[in-house]
């Protein structure tokens, strides 16, 4: 059953999304950077000719990826993981230090994040570790090895004084969820703080209207067996309790500068002069784009630098502002298409490995997604996490583009397992 | 298959669901924020664009010689914009600008609470050197920049009062007219005010679009929106710099005030208040130290007294009542009357001449009994009904001096001085009133008071014989805009023109007769009309008055002078009129002698 073809046959679609998401990002930085000294994209002393090349170099280490057996990837798990700690341990002794912290590793010319390359190990190293035959993740002892898998990177970059990275790792919890572990108390943690969070940043009606769709897609989605209904139904009413006491309490019970202090955490209230400027800004400058967009090459707020790192960590801005609501929409539809694209080819593995490995990557690309344009509007705090293939950056596209053509590598591969 | 291993693949729609409902919430969001809400659009115009007012030249003021009297002189206001000037280093911001911590928050907080984003001003004129040496570090201080403004500059420091100064606006100024935005100037006083509209010309509007670091990238959709400024009008004043400079010379040291008018156009030729002050001191950044300075003087030099000063005009007012009993056709200008004997009862005269006397002697020796009975005859002549109507016939002709009622003119807050109503006197008097209860008015006392600008229009008038023009600043526009037509316009008095001519003669005779009360201010060669007064003050010395006119024939020039507190109108008034007479049809002054003992003499020394 082996197919002739050394690559195999690769999924198009997660191909093409792909691709897309590189040339959008491109494009954006480009807009953001460009000057009239150097309107050539290709222009290697600018930014986004730089970029440019680094779409080129993972290209080219997406497509060796492709050439290698499948097997190599689960086969050196471990290696990888290791690879990756090894490198955490080596920043934190030679490390130099950009911006507070100190996760960049300088190798001549080149720098690049261990953290980045740590996210990719830790995800083939929970997905051998779960993968493995005799795996059982009721166990106790498993579950406390899956989770130290997750926990020592990310005390790791923790340690480099780089929260936000430090954060992704906990990302990885989904996966476990996936595989069946801490399934009540993960969902229950992660909905009261969604559920706290949004109830203070937008009208508690608004949030019981959301809760209440989630609760019909839930009874669309499954088993519309009584007891999924009671158990749903429940949750439902609970949230919406707990969205009122939260309501109740911050506005009742707390002082009001108390109030102040959560409402600036969560980025309600701001300081415009300091850290909340950028996301002012940022702000102003997606909100300016209005639902069309100013055109691209346009913005003014782009054009004219008001948004601080407008093509790294803010490159959602100029997007935003360029090309509007329509585009932003747009976008967002790519990496929703992009990370279902990711589970239902993770669904259709044979191999544990590959599933869960392909979790890994999915719920990677989704906090990146989520907490980046979260934090540009304003629905999260700022945490300084690249959006994944459009933010500027050699080592996080590279990175990225690894973990995909791995994936790429293993779906092309899934009928050779067995 | 392993058999061991639960089949978990129903937690994937859990996960699908997270994602899509994060997409959701971020969708909401970003609509809520780009389509639903606009003030992101107005913070990004706001961040990006700025609006540069360009300031227009006010308007220069020449006097009718052509000679420059207000300019202006170039000065800068550092402009800021709050909301953009954060993360600056203020410390060195502060050192470069020479204020302390204290104050730079101070007016940081004061913009900001004018608003976030609308530039306001910061420091305003600051001089061309300060500003070189600040400008070329601006570029470490975005939301601060320079805003270019022009101040008033007066070569000569004369005519303050009439020249007025601008200020900067109020609230009420803004609301009151949408042109003035915080930190522009206004008219306050003098023609500032009245030709605010035409000095202040039309502002323009540059945009520019700006980088973060505050620097100019380029002009908003190539200037397309951009309005250009336009300057104001220049104004050529009827003032002549000279003679005004001279009377400010002449009044030094005493306190009263100088009117000199153009008959045949109505133009002031000088307007003196003393004191007064150097109109250059009300300029700049050191103006409301001064301001405040000059408000608190005693003697207070902000007030124009040749406008709102109000005195009984005395003796000069003879004149007027002596033309109202000959119109009136109860005396003819032979009739005589004798000045002392029962007959002039109870007002004697205080001069020695012969008697009786007619007009034109009256007026020569200002003869109290012969005007209280002309006033007398006439308030009782049969051909009224009563003394009320004789009074109302009086009345309509003093006041058609314009007298009683302010000038509706280009010179700001002009008063209306006093001329009593019948009505006035019903109330007083419960209606029991006549000639007798009244009598001071014959001789200008009483209730009459009247402005030393009033005093000079009625020398005006009867120096055209019978007409006068609405007293007022203006010549013309340099640009020939049409002035106000009310100043073109003959005020006509409704008496005879031979009624005057034999006033004008008694007038001459002030000066020419032997018993002319002026004949010590006599001019050779220059035949000058005019009436000496001495106007009863309550509070202190008498005040000292004059009025007149000359040439006799076709005057060039009526004049009013008081001297406050002086005594007799023939030893300050008049001797002063006379000089600046002979200062502006003559252009220099032949008596040395007179001009000496004004200028050395001081009045408060005489008593």
């Amino acid at each position: 059953m082996r197919s002739k073809n050394i690559i195999g046959k690769f999924d198009i679609w997660l191909l093409l999304i792909y691709l897309a998401l590189v040339t959008v990002g491109l494009l954006s930085i480009y807009a953001a950077a460009h000057n009239d000294n150097h309107p050539a994209i290709y222009d290697l002393s600018q930014n986004y000719g730089k970029q440019l090349l680094f779409i080129g170099i993972s290209l080219v280490v997406g497509y060796l990826i492709l050439l290698v057996d499948a097997k190599f990837f689960n086969t050196f798990a471990y290696v990888f993981y290791a690879l990756s700690i090894f490198l955490l341990i080596l920043v934190l002794l030679v490390g130099s230090k950009i911006s507070g912290s100190t996760s960049w590793i300088q190798l001549g010319p080149l720098s690049f994040q261990p953290s980045e390359f740590a996210k990719f190990g830790t995800a083939l190293a929970i997905a051998h570790f779960l993968g493995k035959i005799d795996t059982d993740t009721r166990k106790r002892k498993t579950q406390v090895s899956a989770y130290c898998i997750v926990m020592l990177p990310m005390l790791l970059v923790m340690a480099q004084g780089d929260a936000g990275s430090a954060l992704v790792f906990l990302t990885f919890l989904l996966v476990l969820y996936r595989e069946g572990m801490g399934g009540k108390l993960l969902i229950t943690g992660v909905i009261a703080v969604i559920l706290f969070v949004l109830t203070l940043c937008f009208s508690k009606w608004y949030v019981m209207a959301g809760a209440a769709v989630i609760y019909g897609i839930l009874l669309w989605l499954m088993d519309r067996t009584k007891k999924n209904i009671i158990i749903v139904s429940t949750i439902l009413v609970a949230a919406i309790a707990f969205i009122f006491s939260v309501d109740f309490a911050f506005h009742h019970i707390l002082k009001p500068h108390q109030q102040t202090r959560i409402n600036i955490i969560l980025g309600l209230e701001q300081d415009t002069r300091g850290v909340g400027y950028n996301l002012n800004q940022s702000k102003i400058a997606i909100g300016s784009g209005g639902f069309l967009g100013k055109g691209y090459l346009q913005g003014t707020m782009t054009k004219y630098n008001y948004v601080p790192e407008q093509h790294t960590d803010f490159i959602f801005c100029t997007i935003g502002e360029e090309s509007g609501f329509v585009g932003c929409f747009a976008l967002i539809c790519l990496y929703l298409a992009l990370m279902l694209r990711i589970i239902v080819l993770a669904e259709r593995q044979r191999s544990p490995f590959s599933r869960i490995y392909g979790y890994g990557i999915a719920c990677i690309f989704f906090f990146h997604f989520a907490i980046n344009i979260g934090m540009t509007i304003g629905l999260v705090p700022v945490i300084g996490i690249p959006l994944p293939f459009l933010s500027y950056g050699g080592s996080s596209l590279l990175m990225f583009t690894m973990m995909i053509f791995v994936f790429l590598k293993q779906d092309a591969n899934r009928m050779n397992i067995l | 298959m392993i058999k061991n291993k639960i089949n978990y693949s129903g937690r994937q729609y859990v996960i699908i669901a997270a994602f899509v409902a994060v997409a959701l919430i971020i969708a909401v969001k970003l609509f809520s924020i780009q389509v639903l809400d606009d003030k992101y659009k107005r913070s990004s115009e706001n961040n990006t664009l700025r609006h540069i007012t360009q300031y227009p030249a006010r308007g220069k003021v020449y006097d009718r010689n052509g000679r420059l009297v207000v300019f202006n002189d170039a000065v800068y206001d550092l402009m800021i914009i709050p909301g953009l000037a954060r993360d600056i280093d203020t410390c060195s911001f502060c050192k470069l600008l020479d204020i302390n911590n204290e104050t730079y928050n101070k007016l940081y907080d004061k913009a900001r609470k004018y608003s976030w984003v609308t530039p306001s001003v910061f420091i305003s004129q600051i001089s061309k050197e300060e500003y070189g040496h600040i400008a070329e570090m601006m570029y470490h201080y975005p939301g601060f920049y320079f805003q270019t403004r022009s101040l008033r500059q007066y070569p000569e420091a004369i005519a303050a009062h009439t020249f007025g100064s601008i200020g900067e606006v109020g609230r009420r100024d803004i609301e009151e007219d949408g042109y003035y935005k915080s930190g522009d100037y206004i008219g306050r006083s003098g023609i500032e005010r009245s030709y605010e509209r035409e000095l202040r010309g039309s502002k323009g509007m540059k945009i520019v679009v700006v980088d973060v670091h505050n620097r100019e990238k380029e002009r908003f959709m190539d200037g397309r929106y951009d309005t250009l400024p336009e300057h104001g009008k220049d104004i050529i004043l009827g003032l002549d710099s000279g003679l005004q400079a001279y009377g400010e010379f002449l009044m030094r040291g005493k306190t009263g005030s100088i009117v000199a008018i153009e008959p045949a156009t109505g133009q002031i030729l000088a307007m003196v208040s003393a004191p007064s002050y150097d109109p250059n001191e009300l300029v700049g950044r050191q103006r409301s130290a001064n301001y405040s300075r000059l408000l608190n003087d005693t003697l207070k030099p902000l007030v124009n007294r040749a406008i709102s000063g109000t005195y009984p005009p005395g003796s000069t007012f003879k004149m007027i009542n002596g033309l109202i009993a000959v119109q009136s056709g109860v005396i003819s200008s032979v009739t005589e009357y004798p000045c002392d004997g029962p007959e002039s009862a109870p007002i004697k005269c205080t001069h020695h001449h012969h008697s009786p006397v007619r007009l034109h002697d009256a007026i020569e020796n200002s003869c109290n009994p012969y005007f209280w009975q002309a006033f007398r005859d006439m308030l009782g002549a049969a051909r009224f009904e009563d003394t009320r109507d004789a009074y109302e016939f009086w009345y309509r002709l003093v006041t058609s001096f314009g007298l009683g009622t302010a000038f509706r003119t280009d010179i700001p807050y002009t008063v209306s001085g006093n001329i009593p109503t019948a009505d006035f006197y019903d109330k007083l008097y419960r209606g029991n009133w006549n000639a007798l209860t009244v009598r001071s008015l014959s001789i200008g006392q009483g209730e009459i008071l009247v402005t030393p600008l009033q005093l000079a229009n009625i020398a005006a008038a009867i120096g055209n014989e019978g007409f006068f023009y609405t007293p007022h600043y203006i010549r013309a526009f340099a640009d020939g805009t049409p002035i106000d037509t009310a100043f073109t316009q003959k005020n006509v008095i409704d008496i005879e023109q031979r009624h005057f001519k034999d006033v004008k003669r008694g007038m001459q005779s002030v000066f020419e007769g032997d018993h002319g009360t002026a004949r010590l201010s006599r001019i050779d060669s220059i035949p000058v009309g005019g009436k000496t007064g001495t106007a009863e003050n309550p509070h202190g010395p008498d005040h000292s008055i004059f009025m007149g006119f000359a040439p006799v024939e076709n005057p060039q020039i009526a004049i009013a002078v008081v001297v406050e507190n002086a005594g007799f109108g023939s030893t300050w008034a008049a001797p002063i009129a006379s000089l600046m007479m002979e200062k502006f049809i003559r252009g220099d002054i032949r008596r040395p002698w007179v001009e000496k003992r004004v200028l050395t003499d001081n009045p408060e020394n005489e008593k």
